[in-house]
């Protein structure tokens, strides 16, 4: 059985001038022990829908899916006092921005211990021992003095080092990593996807890290979904996504390395995706897209099989090559 | 590749909505803002029109009908439908009047407070330190004075008057817009745009109120309405202790100080100009709010 | 910290003789010659009146005029009162506790039952109880105090006959005031129902003072935690699976007291402010009352004083704020 379930996972927020729904039909899977990556643009709905999952999203947002399990618990069901049990100690979340995700007025150390008390029965001594080992584990030196410092004496680095070591506390099942080296200097950026690949192999946790970035899901995740404007497009495992990608906006995006760029010029995608008042009719994608014809503009693809990475496409691309649709996923 | 733009006019989603259009729409979704507006609207229109509304002359005295009831309660009299006042004037032709009062008493204070605390504010904005320092701390030196006490020792020194009134309270109110602008001004003029501004070859005087003052307006629209209020409070507050508008203005806080010794007789002289001072501030109080969420990205719901 | 206690103070001491400027210039500016004001009705002889203004150092220039006044202040001497011909600085510290009383019971109530309903509010933001508390506290932030003053006097005090209408304690009881605190000292004097009786005056002038800062307290900790309700910090918390109360109460209000405690010390110029009209209204003998019948006396050594000493609390208050807001935010801390 998956850790993680989520099958058709629609959120939706009511703004001043109408409903925009940030997230449509979205699935996700995770085991035990996985290590997956979400892709996309900002404005693509990956964190929105993670954040509905750990119930963060604020109460302008409604959420709508057919399942939403996590280890065998129905999640739309549960209390929220049940909730918040499993939140916290079986599923952590990293954020952003380290440098506010820390509460200014408390020390790293309370921050931290916070948890503990929360969630298990360790004694003072043992919490202040075990909040001294997840600052070792997560590499902040001198971590007895570390706890009594302010976030605002810590880098962004040492800060996000902080929030893991919050987050590992209870030795949590399933991390989630939301774009956790954006904010943080390039290398910097390296040392904190290297801490949280070790740790996943170390703990056994799984781990679905939210990035915009193609170049870190290739070095580091084992399974990609790739999301656009609220939709999954497309969902492969890493190798056969960088070798053969189906949904022409992966193909895009790959195009768009550095590494792989062929020619002089780095090929860009045109536009932004789409917001509340520019939504287009068919193919969300097909203002966009190269490939796209008088179909994709009209009518709302559906979604390929296992073997074409689940694309949301008319025409999936198989070696770079649009194909006319023979199945109906 | 190149037919991905030739054919977009197919579906046309719609289109972003204007900037005037935008505050329209945050300013409608508050409730209160609306009502206050309305409100406001009323009470303005009573401030225009109030000799032609009014049954009679806020100061004819009616000497067989003293301090009568209003006309819902016993010995009322449809004639006087707010009652009488102690010296047998009708009640709502004096609050009608007294609307007049409230107005001009708020549209010039802001007027003077808001045109000099943002000219001295910019000027302070852009002003080497010594004379930024110097205007801040002589602004310092006003805000040091509780307002009411210190407006009331300028209508002292300038002679008790609803003029005078005005003059203290505008002098009370303008640290705060100086205080205001000078802030908006300092953070926006290390931005960019100003920097643009400077190398196409703009003055200094047209970078100052030209080039920033605009986008330093939002918060200061918000204070001038705010303002308004504190300057009918304040005024009202004034002329109850003898310091305002003199009797017999038809001003509200004048009648209320006129009609403190009758409250254990004749509660309609007391409650009735107090209820008009309350439901003005709070309809200007309102609305403010609502400006105040409209022009605030901050605080617009997400 | 040091550092900012230092510079905080050094703007203190310019704005401090300025406000000496002010309150000097006010008296030498207001209409009227001081001295005839004084002898009144009967007129003064011309001799009296030279020997009068040498009295008062009226005929000498007016620097020196200030440099005296200066001195004088700093050797505690604010002038004498022309009505009462006692030193305004004792009159001064014989009312103050009348206010100070009155003002800590208002800001008491204020914050005490400020700050919760602007978290609860916060909190159900958008519900039935966010825009019932908000409407009301709109209303009081609207309220022209000396009309709800009034109003309450004619419900309470003349419609119900529960509290009384004026003064700080009923004539019927007499003691020694060794604190200057009216429910301190109807305590330790013994006397049956004096306490009560204190209290019972007390009641309606807090409410009235209390208001407005109460209005403003709730209004601005809503604000404030609205905000921080949608900072990261706060959805860290609630990533950890903490309960919406220890979120609320622990990590969101201590950032959102930052700016209330500014609200808090601001709200002392406004209390004093209201203090001159609710004291009027109540006749409660403190420095709000005696500043107006100084200004209807044309009392000028009075409200020359009686403004330099209310601007120096105002000062000292606000100086105290921004050493307590160091204090409660590690930011200007260690900073």
């Amino acid at each position: 059985m998956s850790l993680l379930e989520i099958r058709n996972l629609s959120v939706e927020f009511a703004t001043a001038s109408g409903a925009f729904r940030a997230v449509d039909g979205v699935d996700v899977t995770v085991d035990q022990g996985d290590l997956m990556a979400i892709v996309g643009e900002s404005g693509s709905g990956k964190s929105v829908s993670m954040l509905a999952l750990m119930g963060l999203l604020p109460w302008t947002a409604t959420i709508t899916a057919d399942v939403m399990t996590f280890d065998g618990r129905n999640l739309q069901k549960i209390s929220p006092r049940a909730r918040r049990q499993i939140v916290g100690r079986d599923i952590s979340m990293i954020f952003q921005e380290p440098m506010s995700s820390l509460n200014p007025c408390f020390t790293v150390g309370f921050q931290i211990k916070e948890s503990l008390r929360l969630h298990t029965d360790l004694t003072r001594r043992q919490r202040h021992d075990r909040a001294v080992e997840l600052m070792t584990l997560v590499g902040i030196p001198a971590p007895e003095k570390r706890l009594s410092a302010f976030p605002h004496q810590l880098s962004g680095g040492m800060s996000q080092r902080a929030m893991i070591a919050m987050a590992l506390a209870c030795r949590p099942k399933l991390l989630i990593a939301d774009e956790p080296t954006t904010a943080l200097d390039v290398t910097i950026q390296a040392q904190i996807l290297e801490l949280l690949i070790e740790l996943q192999e170390t703990t056994g946790m799984a781990l679905i890290l939210i990035t915009h970035d193609m170049g870190v899901v290739a070095e580091t995740v084992q399974r990609v979904s790739v999301q656009y404007a609220g939709q999954r497009v497309e969902e492969q495992p890493v190798t056969d996504l960088f070798e053969n990608p189906h949904h022409p906006y992966t193909a895009a995006l790959l195009a768009a390395l550095p590494e792989r760029a062929t020619e002089r010029h780095l090929p860009t995608i045109p536009g932004v995706v789409p917001g509340q008042f520019d939504r287009p009719q068919g193919c969300l994608f097909s203002p966009r897209c190269r490939f796209a014809d008088a179909r994709c503009r009209a009518e709302v693809p559906v979604r390929a099989n296992a073997g074409m990475g689940f694309a949301l496409c008319h025409y999936p691309l198989d070696k770079g090559v649009p194909q006319p649709r023979k199945d109906t996923a | 590749m190149s037919d991905a733009t030739s054919d977009t006019t197919a579906y046309r989603p719609p289109a972003p909505p204007g900037p005037l259009r935008d505050f329209w729409n945050s300013f409608r979704e508050n409730r209160g803002a609306v009502i206050g507006l309305f409100v406001f609207a009323l009470f303005l229109f009573i401030a225009i029109f109030a000799p032609l509304l009014a049954p009679y002359s806020p100061s004819e005295q009616f000497r067989e009908h003293l301090l009568q009831p209003p006309a819902w309660s016993e010995g009322g009299n449809w004639r006087f439908p707010l009652g009488t006042d102690p010296l047998g004037r009708d009640m709502l032709s004096r609050l009608l009047h007294g609307a007049r009062y409230s107005f001009f008493i708020g549209v010039v204070v802001v007027g003077v407070a808001s045109f000099f605390g943002v000219t001295i504010g910019v000027i302070a904005g852009f002003a080497p330190r010594w004379l930024d320092t110097l205007i801040m701390r002589v602004m310092d030196i006003v805000l040091s004075f509780p307002s009411l006490l210190m407006a009331l020792v300028l209508v002292a020194i300038l002679g008790p008057s609803l003029i005078n009134a005005m003059i203290a309270i505008a002098i009370v109110l303008q640290p705060h817009f100086v205080r205001l602008t000078r802030a908006a001004v300092m953070s926006e003029r290390t931005k960019d745009y100003v920097t643009a501004a400077r190398v196409a070859g703009a003055g200094r005087l047209r970078i100052m109120f030209r080039t920033v003052l605009p986008n330093c307006l939002a918060p200061i629209i918000v204070q001038a309405a705010l303002s308004f209020s504190t300057a009918v409070l304040d005024a009202a507050a004034l002329g109850f202790l003898g310091m305002g508008a003199q009797p017999p203005t038809p001003e509200w806080g004048t009648m209320l100080a006129e009609a403190r010794e009758f409250i254990l007789r004749a509660w309609w002289v007391v409650t009735f100009p107090g209820l008009c001072i309350l439901i003005t501030v709070l309809a200007i109080n309102l609305m403010g709010d609502g400006l105040r969420d409209a022009l605030d990205p901050k605080l617009k719901r997400s | 910290m040091f550092s900012f206690l230092l510079r905080r103070l050094l703007t203190f001491v310019p704005t401090f003789f300025g406000v000496t400027i002010v309150a000097f210039a006010f008296i030498r500016l207001l209409p009227g010659d001081p001295i005839l004001l004084l002898a009144g009705e009967r007129g003064v002889s011309p001799e009296r009146y030279n020997e009068l203004a040498a009295q008062f150092g009226f005929d000498r220039p007016m620097w020196v005029q200030y440099f005296e006044y200066i001195g004088g202040i700093f050797q505690g001497d604010l002038g004498t009162s022309f009505v009462t011909k006692k030193p305004v600085l004792d009159e001064f510290f014989a009312l103050f506790p009348a206010t100070l009383e009155l003002a800590i019971c208002a800001i008491t109530l204020a914050v005490v039952l400020g700050i919760p309903a602007g978290v609860i509010a916060a909190v159900n933001r958008g519900k039935f109880f966010d825009q019932a508390l908000m409407s009301t506290a709109l209303v009081g932030y609207s309220m022209p105090i000396f009309w709800w003053a009034l109003l309450l006097i004619i419900v309470f005090s003349s419609g119900l006959g529960w509290t009384p209408v004026s003064g700080r304690i009923s004539l019927l009881y007499f003691f020694d005031t060794p604190t200057g605190f009216m429910l301190i000292d109807s305590l330790m004097s013994g006397q049956k129902g004096a306490f009560v009786s204190a209290i019972s005056h007390l009641i309606l002038p807090t409410i009235v003072l209390a208001t407005i800062p109460l209005a403003i307290i709730a209004r601005q900790t809503r604000s404030a935690m609205l905000e921080v309700l949608g900072e990261d910090y706060v959805r860290t918390a609630r990533a950890k699976g903490l309960a919406p109360l220890v979120i609320n109460g622990v990590h969101a209000l201590r950032n959102a007291m930052i700016p209330v405690i500014t609200v808090i010390g601001l709200s002392v110029g406004t209390l004093l402010a209201g203090a001159i009209l609710t004291e009027t209204i109540f006749s409660w003998p403190g420095i709000g009352k005696w500043m107006v019948d100084s200004i209807f006396r044309r009392d000028y050594q009075v409200v020359q004083g009686g403004l330099l000493m209310i601007a120096t609390i105002v000062m000292v208050v606000n100086l105290t704020v921004d050493v307590l807001y160091g204090l409660i935010n590690p930011k200007i801390r260690k900073g």
